[in-house]
């Protein structure tokens, strides 16, 4: 029955709605700037077009980590999208502890991409590599510190459907103070785990062409890929539990539901096409010092009951 | 093959490289970029490497030291891959056939799929090449 679940939820599911997603943003970044942009099925098709083509493996690369890191990074985000799917919809019933799995699964995607970066042998690789390595641990601090928010807000619960039901019952938390600023650095700190604009120096494309990625071809980009459109969607949907009371499916619910993830893309691509790309030791000052302030401010704000 | 061709023809990601070009036909690539001609209605990007691309770009006129890096980077190209040569110089070496250091066309060098001709061309001129190309494969599908 698990194995139903991560491959419906986990992964036919989120793929495609991932691939939606990805489409979005490119359509919306078009728009942006007064283009027509890419047709409905371009992320698909440019999935397909990868696995046909051929798989070159480096000379001086490590060859299993090379052929395996895609894999695990792809795994993991399977794994977290069924999880969260499974606490959703009650599907069965969430163990203790389970938003301290999804957070450790949800930085496994930036390792694999760290491991693949370093094992292909590419000088500009390891260069984007170890700029992931420092933006990981930048970003890691203030994320848990902002995800402690929901939980001590509904009554130090680790279990990620006493959340959704606490909120159901309550009101969602971003209608506090401290979920609303929790809600902030949760946005700042999903834009640099997802790669995109102000926090893409791993894989600035005009300056260390694509980073971790250059020595990628074929499959194993196709799963880069694939996996980096489906956070697109796990990423949010982790926040609209967390903070917004979870994805509802009875009646006019669906449409509310729907809204609220086109809002946090919105929020995404908008702040991906209206930024600079900041340097990783500008990166490493704004998540160590403003975004983790806020963080912090956070949690008082949510201990003192606000 | 026949779904992954498919594929190929509707995102081709392109990746160009000078060969000693005056630098005339990159800005003219560039240029099929930007929003007024936006080639990514087609599906194509530019690809940061390589390995990612589908179609080399060639300008220029194939010097001594760049034919080297030419074929290496044709070599590392994974296939099903596509040549396109633009601009004069890469097809016929323009103004420099007489020079000591530009003994080779590109076509003698590596096979050429498609040839854009123009000093430079226009970006209408490079798009109506790349439609052009993939009309020619698909009649041999």
């Amino acid at each position: 029955m698990t194995i139903v679940y991560l491959i419906i939820y986990g992964f036919l599911l989120t793929a495609v709605l991932g691939l939606i997603a990805a489409w979005i943003d490119r359509k919306i970044t078009a728009r942006i700037h007064y283009r027509v942009g890419p047709p409905f099925f371009q992320p698909l098709i440019d999935i397909i077009k990868l696995v046909g083509k051929e798989t070159l493996i480096p000379k001086g690369a490590s060859r299993a980590m090379f052929i395996s890191a895609p894999v695990i990074g792809f795994a993991s985000v399977v794994m977290v999208s069924a999880l969260l799917w499974g606490s959703n919809n009650n599907l069965f019933s969430s163990f203790l502890g389970d938003i301290i799995v999804v957070l450790y699964l949800l930085s496994i995607p930036s390792i694999s991409i760290m491991l693949g970066g370093f094992a292909s042998g590419n000088p500009l690789a390891r260069i984007g590599s170890s700029r992931e390595m420092k933006l990981l641990l930048g970003y890691e601090l203030p994320f848990v510190l902002a995800i402690l928010v929901p939980v001590i807000k509904s009554g130090f619960s680790l279990k990620l459907g006493e959340i959704i039901s606490f909120q159901a019952q309550n009101g969602a938390f971003a209608t506090y103070a401290s979920g609303i600023l929790a809600l902030i650095v949760c946005i700042l700190c999903i834009q640099a785990k997802l790669g995109l604009v102000p926090f893409d120096c791993p894989e600035a494309e005009t300056e260390i062409i694509s980073g971790p990625m250059v020595e990628y071809s074929g499959t194993g980009l196709a799963i880069f890929r694939l996996m980096k459109n489906m956070l697109l969607f796990t990423l949010p949907f982790f926040l609209i539990i967390l903070f917004l009371g979870g994805f509802k499916f009875s009646g006019i619910t669906i449409l509310y539901s729907v809204l609220k993830y086109i809002a946090f893309l919105l929020v995404i691509t908008v702040i991906r096409n209206t930024n600079p790309r900041l340097r990783i030791d500008q990166a490493m000052k704004f998540f160590w010092g403003p975004t983790t302030g806020i963080a912090v401010i956070a949690v008082v704000l949510a201990l003192l009951g606000k | 093959m026949k779904l992954t061709l498919r594929a190929l023809l509707k995102s081709p990601w392109v990746f160009h490289l000078s060969t000693g070009s005056c630098n005339n036909c990159d800005i003219e690539i560039l240029d099929c970029l930007t929003p007024r001609f936006d080639i990514e209605r087609f599906g194509m990007l530019l690809a940061p490497s390589i390995k990612h691309a589908d179609i080399l770009l060639v300008t220029g006129s194939c010097n001594r030291k760049s034919v080297i890096r030419l074929k290496r980077l044709y070599e590392q190209a994974p296939k099903p891959c596509l040549v396109v040569a633009i601009g004069e110089c890469s097809m016929s070496r323009g103004i420099f056939i007489h020079s000591y250091n530009c003994p080779l066309p590109l076509d003698k060098i590596i096979p050429v799929d498609a040839y854009i001709p123009g000093c430079p061309p226009k970006p209408e001129a490079i798009i109506s090449g790349a439609v052009k190309l993939i009309q020619k494969i698909k009649g041999t599908l």
